[in-house]
């Protein structure tokens, strides 16, 4: 459904406001944060384009959009801020609220790649890579790419057959689980 | 000088030629390390973008287990550092996440156990006259764009060991073993590290952007303190210019691999031979082969 900004709908503005903890509403569109960004070519927002439309109330846009996904946390952003808008924070929460509400990934494989990851710390309480590259080619079907990788990676002694697990890894899952539920609560 | 060792995930596995070398490193300059027992993964880019509370307790555990043992912590990955750092960060600035993170790990911590990269340490704490000491085999002939990335320099109020947009620990380093550091301008441009696996074309163009432009400046090699970075720009080397042009293969070596190879230790004892692009142009230019 489009948006229709809305200038005294600032529910979005104060909830990414109170997540991130950060100033969103101080970005006077100077777009220095879109100049240094990496991926700025590849993405459907500039990083000062986000920070509008959350002024803007245009939730589905921004919670929809490529660009919160393609956010490489580089820390340029927050780091150039003339405002100390902390926009890799920003970029987070958003990422965390598209979740939360269902809305429809524009290319899931940053959360399919997030839930991949943190399965095998959770497992292992380290990141078991191999395990975790099989689980996320099944999650995203991308079975193609890099394939070649992994026999180069293998010889060269880059990606081990078995996890190496922490002896940690027990209290590992207890505060994932701890973790969950204070998240519930926020 | 004694330091808690927190080698993180990637130096176990993508980046072990990194660990053997900090190792083999340290332990020649008279920098003892300490493994920090059980260790666990700070939780790198997926915990921060998934779950606040875990990006924080994950670092947290390490860094209960390094505060009993009473010494700061070393760490030589640039992503698991800017986890710990931002976790101390975290707990010393918020008492509501210092609670938060202590329910979650059910224990307590007070945010002040230090946390070093080992850039730093080698520049800062031991120093670079210490280093050039030591040097046995100067790196002549060797011009180097030092490559920072991202999040060794960035955000300053969190790391800052050196300064965020121009930094020079490395260059200082690799100038005192003898190589010539070139002036460039991406020192800490992005290679798209947390976007390898999830969209591999965009660290191809980065990647690419980040080769040319050291080769432009007159580099013949790039020196590297991170896993993420030396993956991206090492093992995606060909990918990038299949994409995206021929450029000259550029090897792509650990802070540790050249600091290693100008104190006369062998090519085993630095991985030499986990490197995809060869460095044996770079060898054969300081008198030695792979």
């Amino acid at each position: 459904m489009p948006d229709t900004p809305d200038w005294q709908n600032s529910t979005f503005l104060k909830e990414v406001e109170r997540r991130s903890g950060t100033p969103v509403s101080a970005c006077f569109q100077c777009h220095k944060c879109s100049t240094g960004c990496p991926i700025g070519p590849d993405s459907d927002l500039l990083s000062s384009q986000v920070m509008r439309m959350i002024h803007l109330g245009q939730e589905n846009s921004v919670l929809e959009s490529q660009a919160i996904w393609l956010c490489a946390s580089c820390e340029a952003c927050t780091t150039r801020c003339p405002m100390q808008i902390d926009i890799a924070a920003v970029m987070d929460s958003l990422r965390m609220m598209a979740v939360e509400a269902k809305v429809d990934l524009p290319n899931a494989r940053g959360e399919q790649f997030n839930r991949s990851f943190l399965q095998s710390v959770r497992r292992n309480g380290r990141v078991f890579e191999l395990g975790m590259m099989v689980a996320y080619k099944l999650r995203s079907r991308d079975f193609f790419t890099d394939a070649e990788k992994t026999g180069q990676m293998l010889a060269k002694g880059k990606l081990s057959l078995l996890p190496k697990k922490s002896g940690s890894a027990k209290e590992v899952a207890d505060v994932f689980r701890r973790a969950g539920e204070e998240e519930k609560k926020r | 000088m004694k330091y808690a060792f927190f080698p993180g995930c990637s130096l176990e596995s993508t980046g072990w030629d990194f660990e053997r070398s900090t190792r083999a490193v340290c332990q020649a300059l008279g920098i003892e390390l300490v493994d920090i027992p059980d260790w666990v993964c700070c939780g790198s880019t997926p915990a921060h973008t998934t779950n606040a509370s875990l990006s924080v307790a994950l670092p947290v555990m390490n860094l209960q287990k390094a505060k009993s043992m009473g010494l700061p912590v070393l760490t030589a990955c640039a992503s698991c550092y800017s986890r710990l750092r931002t976790a101390n960060h975290t707990v010393l600035n918020d008492p509501e996440e210092r609670s938060r993170a202590e329910r979650v790990t059910g224990k307590p911590y007070d945010g002040r156990v230090e946390v070093r990269h080992l850039l730093d340490v080698l520049v800062n704490d031991l120093g670079v006259d210490a280093v050039r000491a030591k040097v046995r085999r100067p790196l002549k002939n060797v011009k180097v764009a030092c490559y920072y990335g991202c999040l060794l320099t960035r955000p300053p109020n969190i790391v800052a060991f050196d300064d965020a947009e121009h930094p020079s620990s490395m260059d200082q380093l690799l100038t005192a073993i003898g190589a010539e550091a070139v002036e460039w301008p991406f020192k800490t441009e992005c290679c798209g590290a947390s976007l390898s696996i999830t969209r591999s074309e965009i660290v191809n163009r980065l990647s690419h952007r980040l080769l040319s432009m050291a080769r432009q400046a007159g580099a013949d090699c790039l020196a590297v303190a991170c896993p993420l970075c030396e993956s991206n720009l090492d093992l995606r080397q060909a990918d990038a210019t299949k994409a995206h042009g021929a450029i000259p293969e550029t090897p792509v070596l650990y802070i540790t691999q050249l600091v290693g190879l100008a104190l006369g230790l062998s090519n085993k004892d630095v991985g030499l031979e986990a490197l995809t692009i060869s460095p044996e142009p770079l060898l054969a230019g300081i008198g030695r082969d792979l």
